[in-house]
């Protein structure tokens, strides 16, 4: 085992976890971290909430310092792109040239965004956020403008809606579809954000769709459903994720916008493992295959792909969760609703705290809640361990904690 | 500045300078401590930063916010009285010397 190599391509959340589950059992071979970023491994999710907000600053955005890679032998290849992996020859090309060996090798190389792709689009004052230097471009831009447009009324784009308001700008987003989140939340709690937002001053323009973007001196004119709709001083565009699996399916590796991995993160190919938003799996909470982005995702593939990688027989069976903060509102997501023919609340949205539990077939399958983080821990104990109907969380709505643990 | 002792559950222990403003947890992870994986970075959404705070460290803090209480219900190890989520223990100039002990388990 000394003499294996392991590579992990993709240096973000995942990645970086495939490496410590690796060293912390006892992985005693060469390992390598390849990332096409020029700086060690960090958070993305405070990029668009409390770092764009400037509470938080860049140092405090890293997993772990240098001395950390150091002391656990852990070589991060920074600046550096994968271009092909030769499953044959168990190699993978970098850029500039160089290959490397693998006996084993680790996929964590995430998504990158989707970009608006209409007239006018391509443009500097379109700004996305991915990378901590997209944060900061938004971050110092925000700095010297007032009026904002952004394009998406997803997790993204509504997080920067939040800090946009809080930082004093005109806010103004931009949706497609006629809901607020509606690929992740129910029509109920899209209807909370969209109070939510509109209390805090945002303007909100459900099912336009953004066909132009004009730029005229220092303003740009947005054009949706071909009429003139805005002027502002920039866009942010949060519409979506494209998951970066061209190397996978040129090496040949089955993919389905996405990289397809079973339940112990393996990909078509025995010696290749991958993890976190890049993959596609067999969820057995949705009932079908999914690509989730989230931490939680990244996090608990990556300690099973470090399992596979080493031999073990860890299974990834984890219940999903998400969360978002939008002003004071922490929402937490358990589960993946979609399909649910039943819900049943408890709390009220006029109190600000309030969770919506849904039902498939009479059972549990998630929840989504706004400030009652105990409902949402208890919940997802409760989907770990049973399955519960919708009388027996009726009954118990008043601990559930207890009803989780019996 | 000033220092926190983190104690593993093992007995080891490891003493840092937090700069004011830091969170112990934040702090936990630049000095590469383990036993704290904060797997969401400091949003108090995922209960996996949780420490025993010494009992004389107590009053040092900031009370308990609602959301802080509601989530300690939930940590893997057993809640105790100086349970608390070193995400939301930010280093102020008055705090002083502090000393957490990290449990076994945050899962």
């Amino acid at each position: 085992m000394k003499d294996d190599v392991f590579v992990v391509v993709g240096a973000g959340q995942a990645g970086i976890q495939v490496c410590n589950s690796l060293r912390n059992s006892g992985f005693a071979g060469q390992l390598i971290l390849v990332g096409d970023e020029p700086i060690l491994p960090y958070q993305r999710p405070p990029l668009s909430k409390s770092f764009l907000l400037g509470e938080i600053d860049e140092q405090r955005l890293f997993f772990r310092p240098q001395t950390h890679f150091e002391k656990q032998s852990i070589e991060p290849l920074l600046r550096t792109k994968v271009i092909a992996i030769d499953r044959l020859a168990k190699t993978v090309s970098l850029e500039g040239g160089r290959t490397l060996n693998y006996t084993k090798l680790a996929l964590t190389t995430g998504t990158r965004v989707r970009r608006l792709d209409c007239e006018g689009a391509d443009n500097a004052q379109v700004h996305y956020i991915r990378s901590l230097d997209d944060s900061i471009a938004l971050k110092n831009k925000l700095a010297e403008v007032e009026r904002v447009a952004i394009i998406g009324g997803g997790f993204v784009g509504l997080e920067v809606a939040a800090v946009t308001r809080k930082l004093g700008k005109d806010v103004t987003v931009y949706e497609a579809e006629e809901r607020l989140m509606g690929r992740v939340v129910s029509a109920m709690l899209s209807e909370f954000y969209f109070d939510l937002h509109r209390k805090n001053g945002v303007s909100l323009h459900m099912g336009d769709r953004i066909d132009r973007v004009k730029v005229c001196d220092n303003t740009l004119e947005i054009y949706a459903n071909k009429q003139h709709s805005l002027d502002c001083d920039i866009i942010v565009a949060g519409i979506g994720a494209i998951a970066n699996d061209e190397i996978a399916l040129e090496a040949g590796l089955n993919c389905d916008r996405g990289i397809i991995v079973d339940n112990r993160c393996l990909t078509s190919d025995p010696d290749v493992v991958a993890a976190g938003d890049c993959t596609v799996h067999y969820n057995q909470f949705a009932g079908k295959p999914v690509r989730l982005e989230s931490v939680q995702n990244a996090v608990d593939q990556a300690k099973v792909a470090a399992s596979t990688m080493l031999g073990g027989e860890a299974v990834y069976d984890q219940v999903p969760w998400f969360w978002s903060d939008q002003y004071d509102a922490k929402l937490q997501i358990a589960g993946i609703n979609a399909g649910y023919d039943k819900y049943l609340t408890a709390g009220r949205p006029e109190d600000n705290k309030f969770s919506i539990f849904y039902f498939k077939d009479d059972s549990l399958i998630g929840a989504d809640s706004i400030n009652d983080p105990s409902s949402h821990m208890a919940v997802r104990k409760i989907m770990t361990t049973k399955i519960a109907s919708m009388v027996q969380i009726q009954e118990n709505l008043d601990d559930l904690r207890s009803f989780a643990q019996q | 500045m000033s220092k926190v002792t983190y104690r593993q559950a093992d007995g080891s222990a490891s003493t840092i300078e937090v700069p004011v403003g830091w969170s112990l947890m934040e702090a936990a992870m630049q000095n590469s401590i383990e036993g704290i994986p904060a797997e969401c970075g400091g949003g108090c959404a995922c209960a996996t930063c949780h420490v025993y705070v010494e009992e004389d460290d107590m009053s040092k803090l900031p009370d308990l916010s609602d959301m802080e209480g509601d989530m300690l219900e939930c940590v893997a190890a057993e809640r105790l009285p100086g349970s608390r989520l070193s995400c939301q223990i930010r280093m102020t100039d008055e705090m002083g010397d502090l000393t957490v002990t990290i449990p076994s388990e945050q899962f």
